[in-house]
């Protein structure tokens, strides 16, 4: 930690050098989406300038750039998740369509009415509402595993509700909303040994956590090129092979196929037969040269950067008076969710910006956990590998603002 | 610090979110609408009691912002003994003050609702401002909820 240079990593971000209604930004928003380094806009900035073409289609030069950059991505996405092979890294717009994917393809293929899809109480919206699409369709039952007032999945209950009809057990590895990690090895292991397979929404999870799909034995693993540092409109499905094989397509046309006459057509292998259309090649160069990015700082170090500074935000703000912690996990990523005393979260984010502060004032798409808390909104604070220490004493006094201008 | 924030946060704001007027369940209501922000999360209730045209009582429920609180508190005040007209026609003005960069803002007509004006430098948080407006040309149209979307 001692030679972690925060500093210096700034520099590598232009956006974050300016002003906000003439403060220096403060952008703790990281948990929506984190700003991207040089590395990053100059690898997408040189796709375009020398190499933009379609891929997988010409013969010429281009082209061929064009793929070996696209085809470069996947495999550094591959090293990043650890996964066995190229063919089981699917890009896809995003965590959010990656899970409809396999709601689609997998869900609906595998899924009879009375079949259940276990999740949890603390799931982003993109981990909800594509399961209760399915129960339209299908009429399948949607079990939701409670946690506690800490945000906790409680293992006992999880582990019970893990029956002979559950088809599927879908699970974030970190929550957005509460910061809570959970244990996805242990729940992965508990799914497993009745059968069950097991898709986890790792969005906030790949920025402060390394992951290895392999030795966490998951079936799926899903997030956004966005929160990494990468550009938005790109993600990823990991999916083990034979299981991404036995799955029909999600979309149909270009790309996707091997030969189509009107009367037939055959599906091209993987991972194209899950890449209909022209895909999104801009994006997923970028995000290889975000996780790249990344690599040559350590994930660990970035992770033990974050978790110093949620250290120290949260026995800061335990000193507010009136100030309430959502989310108190014994494991956490760098997630500061609060809420004041008769001051509401939007009052709070509006007089923040003021302050140059950028949070999130809402119900971070996870408005089942706002019931849990019994909140309507919370305001949120997330760290990247960028914040500082001070920065994290100007949102201390700006929430002292906050408490003094409503007092 | 933060003096330009207080166009938003004036004082009379702060007053009516500390102790907001006719914030009270009304058992006599002829019209009910539920309002509800599903950008927030933010509900309202709002009790219409209508009477040969006139909007003889008016009061809400709910949980907001201070903005949206205020903006409910001062509605019910404003809009309380006039016709349903009157009432219409102060929610397209509060409307267009509340959502046009360049309205003129008259305010012999608009009275203390003048201070929500400064809602339209802050596009995000319009809507906070609107909801009770909202849910009062819901109840004056006879339906029974309202989103703002
Ligand atoms: C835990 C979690 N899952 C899924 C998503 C959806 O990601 P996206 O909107 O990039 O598809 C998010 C983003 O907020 C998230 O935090």
């Amino acid at each position: 930690m001692s030679n972690y240079d925060v500093q210096a990593l700034r520099r590598d971000f232009p956006l974050l050098h300016q002003s906000v209604h003439g403060k220096p930004l403060v952008y703790l928003d990281n948990a929506a989406t984190a700003q991207k380094p040089q590395a990053v806009i100059d690898a997408i900035e040189h796709y375009y300038r020398q190499d933009n073409a379609n891929i997988h289609r010409g013969v010429h030069t281009l082209s061929q750039r064009a793929t070996d950059a696209y085809e470069n991505a996947r495999a550094t996405v591959r090293r990043f998740l650890n996964a066995a092979g190229d063919k089981e890294i699917i890009f896809v717009r995003g965590a959010t369509e990656a899970i409809n994917l396999v709601a689609q393809s997998f869900g609906r293929t595998r899924l009879q009415a009375g079949d259940e899809v276990l999740i949890t109480a603390m799931e982003h919206h993109a981990n909800i509402v594509p399961w209760q699409m399915l129960r339209e369709q299908l009429g399948i039952v949607l079990k939701v595993a409670p946690m506690n007032d800490a945000g906790e999945l409680l293992m006992d209950e999880f582990a019970a509700l893990i029956g002979p009809r559950t088809r599927l057990l879908a699970v974030t590895h970190m929550s957005n909303a509460l910061g809570t990690i959970n244990p996805v090895k242990r729940m992965v292991d508990l799914a497993h040994a009745q059968g069950v397979p097991v898709l986890l929404d790792g969005a906030q999870a790949v920025p402060h956590i390394p992951v290895d799909v392999q030795a966490l034995d998951c079936d799926f693993y899903v997030f956004s090129g966005h929160k990494l540092y990468g550009p938005t409109g790109i993600g990823v499905l990991y999916g083990k092979q034979a299981l991404l094989e036995s799955m029909p397509p999600y979309q149909g046309g270009g790309d996707m196929i091997r030969r189509v006459t009107f009367d037939k057509t055959e599906y091209a292998g993987l991972p194209f037969k899950f890449e209909a259309g022209t895909p999104h090649i801009a994006g997923a160069i970028g995000l290889g040269a975000a996780i790249e990015y990344i690599a040559s700082i350590g994930l660990t170090a970035i992770a033990d950067h974050e978790h110093a500074l949620l250290a120290y935000a949260t026995e800061q703000a335990l000193t507010i008076p009136g100030l309430r912690l959502i989310g108190t996990a014994a494991e956490k990523g760098g997630i500061l969710s609060f809420v004041l005393e008769r001051i509401h979260p939007h009052d709070v984010g509006t007089i923040l910006d003021h302050c140059g502060i950028a949070v999130r004032a809402g119900h971070h798409c996870a408005m089942p956990v706002m019931d849990f808390f019994g909140v309507p909104a919370t305001t949120r604070a997330s760290f990247a590998l960028y914040n500082t220490f001070e920065e994290v004493d100007v949102l201390m006094e700006g929430i002292r603002e906050v408490v003094k201008v409503f007092g | 610090m933060l003096d330009n924030i207080r166009d938003l946060y004036q004082e009379v704001v702060f007053d009516h979110n500390r102790n907001p007027r006719n914030f009270r369940v009304m058992e006599n209501a002829n019209r009910t609408v539920e309002g509800f922000n599903p950008l927030c999360g933010d509900k309202i209730t709002l009790y219409v009691k209508i009477d040969d045209g006139i909007v003889s009582d008016v009061s809400f429920q709910g949980q907001g912002c201070a903005i949206s609180t205020a903006s409910a508190s001062l509605m019910t005040d404003i809009v309380k003994g006039k016709s349903e007209a009157e009432a219409e026609h102060l929610f397209e003005v509060f409307h267009r003050i509340t959502t046009s960069q360049d309205a003129a803002i008259n305010l012999d007509e608009l009275g203390k609702l003048a201070v929500l004006a400064g809602v339209r430098a802050y596009p995000a948080r319009v809507k906070c401002a609107t909801l009770a407006w909202h849910s009062l040309q819901a109840a004056l149209k006879n339906q029974t909820s309202v989103t703002t979307e």
